[in-house]
């Protein structure tokens, strides 16, 4: 972290480090940076000095069952990757750091707590001409042993989310205005696929995820502007948030739980491609 | 190559331009995965922005990828040889978008019914099944523009 990031007045201020604090730690046995992107030939064209590569579909997911790895999974990934429950890992990557944000998440599920994301991303230690490195490190294999995933905690499901529907608790559909009005099924500009219907789940309200990040250099807005976003929300109650698969809404669920402090936020990673397409589910224009 | 020896492509798709088909049949081919993201990336490498004589920034929307994240722009400049495809990707994190604009650059001065064959999945051989939405919409409108550019191009013929 460094005093930028203090100043901001977060919540727990210690969920971000600052591109300097990296930079200072690359040679810190105790921490592992992890790049996770979307675009696979960004890690191999250049990352961080000592950085791993954790990819969000061959690493994180199980496409057989549409869910997530296991907890043998996750600690195979550990132990491949150089880490022990101590160690700090550090998530950063593209996109303003959305699938750092879902690595992140995931992480989370495991109760992998002693983990950072780097504010601003992978575009913001580019921009400042720090250096990448197209070697690949190697660390060697650590054991870990992996909690049971935690599905309750951080995590919604279909079923969950429709009683949550139907108590009219706070639900935050994360994508842009367009998908949540109906007018697109899609992000702007990308192809009608990925849901039969448009719309929202009833009762959500929109808060695009992008608002909560200054579009200059990508980091997190301060505490007092993500209120502004989030504030109306007592910080006690219990909150869903969704998206399209659930990656932009991890990056919501990281700035409510971590940022701003809210405790009972959970991710509905099933989101609008379970839901729009989802047989009796109902959805509001 | 199919059963009978034939270049899939030629065997089960419309012809595509032969310098596109190469470079995709080589890296499909590839098992391994990092030897196949090393040749992607070579090929990214080999990407050259479209000349300040043909456009300049800012450049027009018209010719900007309507879906692509790596903001690309498509131009198609009809030349003495045919038509030539130069490209523009304005985020430096575009390393995908440079890669598939080194590609669509060799549809240069192809026949127009080849440009037209390209199809909009070769996305999926090059890159592999385990793209985001996100990602290969955008390399496939990448694709569906330079199409779209060719057959105005010889609409206006």
């Amino acid at each position: 972290m460094n005093r930028a990031i203090e100043e901001r007045g977060y919540a727990i201020a210690d969920a971000l480090v600052s591109t300097e604090w990296v930079a200072r730690h690359l040679s810190d046995p105790g921490v592992r940076v992890i790049e996770s992107n979307e675009d696979p030939l960004l890690y191999p064209s250049g990352h961080i000095p000592g950085a791993v590569e954790v990819d969000w579909t061959r690493d994180l997911n199980d496409p057989l069952t549409r869910d997530y790895i296991d907890s043998e999974e996750f600690a195979s990934l550990m132990s491949r990757i150089g880490v022990t429950p101590d160690t700090t890992v550090v998530f950063y990557g593209d996109r303003n750091n959305w699938w750092a944000a879902y690595a992140f998440w995931v992480f989370s599920l495991f109760g992998h707590e002693n983990a950072r994301i780097m504010d601003g991303g992978r575009i913001k230690w580019v921009n400042e001409g720090r250096e990448l490195t197209t070697e690949v490190p190697v660390y060697p294999a650590t054991t870990y042993v992996a909690n049971p995933r935690d599905d309750v905690s951080n995590r919604a499901f279909r079923d969950e989310v429709l009683m949550h529907s139907k108590m009219r608790n706070v639900l935050i559909d994360v994508r842009s205005p367009e998908e949540f009005s109906g007018e697109r099924l899609h992000m702007p500009d990308f192809p009608n696929e990925g849901a039969l219907r448009g719309g929202h789940i009833p009762g959500a309200v929109n808060v695009p995820w992008a608002k909560a990040v200054n579009p200059e250099d990508g980091t997190f807005k301060s505490y007092d502007e993500l209120m502004e976003l989030y504030g109306q929300y007592g910080p006690d109650e219990d909150v869903i948030v969704y998206c399209r698969i659930g990656e932009r809404s991890s990056h919501t669920w990281f700035v409510m739980k971590y940022l701003l402090g809210f405790p009972n936020v959970r991710n509905y990673d099933g989101s609008w491609t379970e839901w729009g397409n989802g047989v009796g589910l109902p959805i509001e224009k | 190559m199919d059963r009978v020896g034939q270049r899939r492509w030629f065997a089960d798709r419309e012809v595509i331009p032969t310098a596109v088909a190469e470079i995709v049949d080589a890296i499909k081919n590839m098992e391994d995965r990092q030897e196949r993201i090393e040749a992607l990336i070579a090929l990214a490498n080999r990407f050259r922005e479209v000349p300040p004589e043909i456009a300049t920034r800012p450049f027009p929307d018209t010719n900007r990828v309507p879906a692509c994240e790596s903001q690309a722009y498509v131009f198609a400049f009809p030349s003495d040889l045919g038509l030539e495809f130069h490209f523009a990707v304005e985020n430096p994190q575009g390393v995908s978008a440079k890669a598939m604009a080194a590609l669509l650059q060799k549809a240069s001065c192809a026949p127009l019914d080849q440009i037209l064959s390209i199809p909009e999945d070769l996305v999926y051989d090059l890159f592999g099944r385990e793209l985001s939405m996100g990602k290969s919409a955008g390399l496939m409108e990448m694709i569906r523009m330079v199409k779209a550019l060719a057959k105005a191009s010889n609409r206006v013929d």
